[in-house]
């Protein structure tokens, strides 16, 4: 291959050399590398040339046949009798499943090592809570999200950290790159939001429900140095592996709680000034999502922020074959609430859950990610529908009823 | 402490939850699947066979850690990145004829046209 003459211009995925590396990173051999380097072009093949021809499928031979469909079920039950759709999602599960597998050989072949580190870097760390006795809600217990074996919670053995690190270094593939150098592009982009839509934000206290191992409240914690930042979860592994990636990083304002967020009791009421949620609500069920909501406004002080960062809703004008394809991952990648999440009239949820419709807030953010290593969702037209690093904001800020009276 | 786990075996688990098949015939599909895994050591091994080259053209010596250690400057990682496009492209070719065949569903074939040319 020559470099001097390349025959076009370059558009695919960075080369996975680019990613950060920080206090937790598994090590990877060269072949580990080239594996997820593969991994990450071929979901980008199969956004960018096949899923084009599956769009051009049904509209020439799956409509035709099945016309005037009124419900996205019927589109993809009708995509589901064709051979392109058929391949299509046959190629795009089995990815799905070479990345786990290559992520998971990557982070069990050095498993002690891991698990020492973890350990060693939080132990007696007052900033890791964990919690041996929380019920795991059946809606994360019952499925492995995204074919990953174990989800969050499970540990292969006391002190297990290997499904988060595996969680770490696989995302890159599944986007190709798109959520940055530290996978935080989502995290970074909700920063960027706040600083231009709320220059004068100064909270005291953040709160960052079903945060994982923290990739996007990293940055939220860096950019309010001074607020004391919390992230819950109800997964050991991503918890310990988290406090000890964010120490690596150098950022010591977050304490990582396991706590189920249906019930955080153990905070006052009016205790935090900002509640966030990254691409969490889709992993929950309905039962659960109006608790949730419930104890973000109770949580919230006057003039706080919610803000949740979700996938965009189906609302009534996006075309049921858009919509057909963002409910993939709802059927074939174990993400069972996604579909039912994504119908749902999440202002409504908001106002049931105590906010007024003049204190929702709306809002839509793309990755931010270093540009000159990373692909920018701007500059990108390739739609991978329900993976593409850009989501929609809903949120409420409640009003400062005692600064409004003193006004 | 961790005995328990055998990497090999524990890396390819099933994970929870009945897995989809899509293809009319199962069989099919397992193969598809298998046939993916080799594509991926085979461009596992060209992107080392890669960084071989270049080591050696640049320094005319090589060893383990060099290779396990290079990191491919933005140009070479498009070039690269360009090779695994054109691989894909060549691997998946069955997939973009049938979508071009999409556009003209009614093509007559060769049997057909050859029925053309030879009615009298
Ligand atoms: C897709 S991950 C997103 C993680 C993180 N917010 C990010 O942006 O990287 C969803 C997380 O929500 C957690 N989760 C799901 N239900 C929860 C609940 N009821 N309480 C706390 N955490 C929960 C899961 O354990 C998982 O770590």
């Amino acid at each position: 291959m020559s470099d001097k003459n390349m025959p076009r211009s370059y558009d695919g995925p960075p080369d996975y050399r680019n990613v950060g590396l920080h206090g937790m990173s598994p090590k990877t051999t060269h072949d580990e590398k080239s594996r997820f380097n593969f991994l990450a072009h071929l979901n980008r093949h199969l956004a960018s040339e096949i899923l084009p021809g599956v769009k051009t499928a049904y509209e020439t031979r799956v409509e035709p046949k099945n016309p005037f469909p009124n419900h996205r079920n019927q589109v993809r039950k009708a995509l589901l009798e064709d051979s392109l759709f058929q391949h299509w999602s046959a190629l795009r599960r089995g990815t799905m499943e070479l990345r786990q597998q290559a992520g998971r050989w990557v982070t069990l072949r050095q498993a002690n090592e891991l698990n020492s580190k973890a350990a060693e870097m939080t132990k007696d760390d007052p900033r890791l809570v964990l919690d041996a006795n929380l019920d795991i809600p059946k809606y994360l217990s019952s499925i492995d999200h995204h074919c990953m074996p174990g989800s969050y919670h499970d540990e292969l053995v006391p002190g297990d950290v290997t499904g988060a690190a595996n969680y770490d270094v696989g995302i890159f593939v599944t986007t190709g790159g798109g959520l940055g150098r530290f996978s935080d592009g989502g995290g970074q982009a909700v920063v960027q939001w706040m600083q231009k839509n709320r220059p004068d934000f100064a909270p005291k206290r953040i709160l960052d429900i079903g945060g994982g191992l923290g990739q996007n409240v990293v940055p939220i914690a860096q950019a309010y140095p001074d607020a004391e930042v919390v992230c819950v979860d109800t997964g050991a592994p991503v918890l310990r592996y988290g406090l000890a990636r964010a120490k690596s990083l150098g950022v010591e304002n977050i304490t990582f709680v396991q706590a189920n967020a249906e019930d955080l009791s153990r905070f006052p009421d009016g205790h935090f000034d900002w509640v966030q949620s990254t691409m969490f609500l889709h992993e929950t069920s309905v039962k659960a999502m109006p608790k949730i909501m419930k104890e973000s406004h109770r949580l919230l002080a006057p003039g706080g922020l919610v803000m949740h960062v979700e996938q965009p809703q189906y609302a009534a004008d996006m075309p049921l074959y858009e919509q057909a394809i963002r409910d993939w991952d709802a059927f074939y990648n174990n993400e069972p609430f996604w579909t039912k999440m994504h119908e749902l009239d999440l202002d409504q949820w908001m106002v049931d859950a105590g906010f007024s419709r003049d204190e929702l807030v709306h809002g839509g953010v793309a990755a931010v990610v270093d540009a000159s290593l990373f692909p920018e969702h701007a500059n990108d037209d390739v739609e991978d529908y329900g993976r593409k690093a850009a989501w929609h904001i809903v949120g409420g800020q409640k009003s400062d009823a005692v600064k409004e009276a003193a006004q | 402490m961790t005995e328990a786990i055998d990497p090999l075996k524990l890396a390819g688990a099933k994970p929870k939850g009945k897995r989809p098949y899509f293809l009319k015939d199962p069989d099919v599909e397992r193969v598809l699947a298998v046939t993916m895994a080799l594509a991926q050591e085979v461009a596992v091994m060209r992107e080392r066979l890669d960084t071989v080259e270049r080591i050696l053209e640049e320094k005319g010596t090589l060893s383990q850690s060099d290779i396990e250690a290079y990191n491919p400057p933005k140009p070479i990682a498009e070039a690269r990145g360009s090779w695994t496009q054109e691989y894909l492209a060549r691997v998946l070719r069955i997939y973009q004829q049938e979508i071009e065949a999409l556009d003209n569903v009614n093509e007559p074939s060769s049997e057909d046209i050859g029925h053309e040319l030879g009615a009298e």
